[in-house]
């Protein structure tokens, strides 16, 4: 069984986040940028896959600059055994991503597709569902636990209030939950490995894909600086403090 | 003159897996060892899990057969991760340290020991330095007597030895033939890599500044036996291989004191900015802003030094001014880091849970070892310079 898993370059969970004087959106100049953490534990499960046996071969595919590359090496570091890389200066908007992955699954026919529920960059939580849709394959979201197992897929999934269990008949998408695993470091070994691994580089015109934006940002602002709190007394206090500003 | 430039997609990774790597042990992590005095066992453990003890070994032996740079981005990331030189020493000997072993040992040393070197699975230890013989090697007292089936017994004195309540390996130089039959003093020397047994040795821990968990010892040898085999290329060469592992040794005592400074730094800065006095934060007042600053560009320069020399190692350039110059201004930026650490933290920089305590007092240990200030900058006068020897 093959399994796809994309990855997407983001700026680092651990920056904090500054939005450009224009308020055009964030400022990435000279920022940190790392694998978004979702798709690191997507890696991590497909990779398991491989070594339970389950999965015979990891692909991963980036779609952005030049630098992406570097997201992947992280990937086969982790081990994947390959990666495809769509270079793109431009924005891509997750229906042009979807788009783009249905094409790539046309190339590579895996059986899987593992992605992260969402980026930590724009937090679209969109891309998974809408390659579902578009191979009108079936989809295990927010995925908590995931077994392969004779053409199916049990995805367990965190859904609000507790856990949904699904069976998915292969092939199938998944998008991964915080969870599911925890994703491992990259040895040195390994780190090696991967240099030696083959990486495809493709273009946006390979795929005869429409990726024109259909959004525009007006504006990105800073969330607001939040108020020092007040502490009352007691109970009644408080439920009278709350009555005030309406909020009972 | 590329010797600095954007880190390679490689070079990022490492720094990146080890930042990672280092992540997992966190302040209480390094404080609370620094108050037990135990070995970092679990991070000396990650580290060789993740194959960082090999970066410099030859692939052959389960290295990654990378050159000092890398060595030195792993020794500098640990280091400013907060593990300063409690988790730098730790592992430090594992980086070059076998470098003897690998350029002038047999096939069979080499293909026995640095595999499990590498693994973390033998733990060496490594003693030069005697108690009236530090700086001048070539005065080494202790002494390796031949007996007549070719093995070895050891008598003699060893200060200093880093881990040697834990090693079951030592890497150990001694005279094989007196001075005075020597046509050069600095010949007649040997090393061995042989079995360490501490209870023989001796081994007694001295109290110290800092870094209390990883040991430093006494050591007494009096007829301790080495095997003939044990004997690393020829005898009365090994001053002579010794030499070969001093500027790596000193490129990454600097990028370790780079790194402790800017984990202080980074510390103070923080602390600078939420730290409220009068109504702002402390950060916001000259005095407290610019030392922190200064810093920042004294930790940058040395930084580049040290970059600077472990390049032109790596293009087998002759390193050794800049090694030796990276590894003073290291040392006293890193110094001056932690200080200044200190003193923008006001009393709470006194308090050992702040951290930057620690950090200073480990920051001495760059300005004294692997060579003292005076013998760099002798090192720098005579031969960069072409003053007259005055010792």
């Amino acid at each position: 069984m093959k399994v796809l898993v994309p990855v997407k370059r983001v700026i680092d969970y651990n920056v904090k986040a500054r939005v450009k004087p224009d308020q055009s959106g964030v400022d990435l100049a000279n920022v940190k940028m790392s694998m978004n953490p979702f798709d690191e534990i997507s890696v991590e499960e497909a990779v398991r896959l491989k070594e339970a046996g389950t999965a015979t071969e990891v692909v991963v595919v980036s779609i952005g600059p030049q630098q992406c590359q570097e997201t992947l090496r992280t990937a086969l570091a982790m081990g994947a055994d390959r990666g495809i890389l769509i270079k793109t200066d431009d924005k891509v908007e997750p229906l042009a991503v979807a788009k783009l992955l249905k094409a790539v699954v046309a190339e590579e026919s895996p059986e899987l597709v593992i992605l992260g529920k969402q980026a930590i960059d724009d937090d679209s939580n969109q891309t998974g569902q809408m390659l579902a849709a578009l191979l009108d394959w079936p989809q295990g979201t927010f995925a908590n636990e995931v077994k392969v197992d004779g053409g199916k897929a049990n995805v367990t999934r965190e859904i609000d209030g507790g856990l949904q269990t699904v069976a998915l008949d292969l092939p199938a998408i998944v998008t991964t939950d915080l969870r599911l695993n925890e994703p491992r470091y990259a040895s040195l070994p390994n780190i090696m490995k991967a240099k030696k691994k083959p990486i495809d580089m493709k273009e946006i015109g390979d795929y005869g894909v429409d990726v024109a934006p259909r959004l525009t940002t007006v504006k990105v602002t800073e969330p607001p600086v939040r108020e020092a709190g007040e502490i009352v007394e007691d109970v009644p206090t408080l439920v009278s403090k709350l009555k005030a500003k309406g909020a009972l | 003159m590329n010797f600095i430039g954007e880190p390679t997609e490689d070079q990022l990774a490492i720094k990146d897996a080890v930042e990672r790597t280092c992540s997992q042990f966190d302040d209480e992590y390094w404080r609370d060892i620094d108050e037990t005095g135990e070995w970092p066992e679990a991070f000396t453990k990650a580290m060789a899990e993740g194959g960082w003890l090999g970066v410099a070994m030859p692939e052959e032996v389960g290295g990654a057969g990378l050159g000092l740079t890398e060595a030195s981005i792993v020794m500098h990331t640990v280091a400013r991760s907060g593990a300063g030189f409690s988790g730098a020493s730790a592992i430090h000997l594992n980086i070059f340290g076998p470098k003897p072993l690998e350029i002038f040992g047999s096939d069979e040393q080499r293909n026995v020991h640095l595999p499990k070197i590498i693994s973390g699975e033998q733990k060496m230890c490594f003693a030069v330095t005697e108690p009236n013989s530090g700086l001048d090697t070539s005065n080494l007292e202790s002494k390796a007597e031949k007996q007549p089936n070719g093995d070895y017994k050891l008598y003699g004195r060893k200060i200093w030895t880093t881990g040697a309540q834990r090693a079951d390996k030592i890497l150990i130089i001694a005279r094989t033939t007196p001075k005075d039959q020597c046509s050069k003093p600095y010949l007649g020397l040997s090393l061995f890599y042989t079995d360490f047994d501490k209870v023989k040795a001796g081994a007694t821990p001295i109290p110290k500044m800092g870094r209390k968990a990883v040991e430093c010892n006494m050591l007494f040898f009096d007829g301790y036996e080495i095997p003939k085999e044990d004997l690393i290329g020829e005898e009365g060469q090994g001053f002579k291989y010794l030499l070969h592992g001093l500027n790596p040794e000193r490129v990454l005592f600097a990028v370790e004191a780079i790194g402790l400074g800017q984990a202080a730094l980074a510390k103070a800065t923080q602390y600078a900015n939420e730290r409220r006095v009068f109504g702002r934060a402390i950060g916001q007042n000259q005095g407290i802003a610019h030392p922190l600053a200064k810093s920042w560009a004294e930790l940058e320069a040395a930084e580049l030094m040290a970059y600077k020399a472990a390049s032109k190692f790596d293009q087998k350039l002759d390193c050794g001014a800049e090694a030796n110059a990276a590894k003073y201004l290291g040392a006293e930026a890193g110094f001056k880091a932690c200080e200044t650490a200190v003193l923008s933290h006001g009393g709470m920089g006194y308090a050992r849970e702040y951290h930057v305590e620690r950090y200073m007092r480990e920051a001495m240990l760059a300005r004294i070892a692997p060579v003292s200030r005076e013998m760099i900058l002798n090192y720098i006068s005579e031969r960069v310079l072409g003053l007259p020897k005055s010792y």
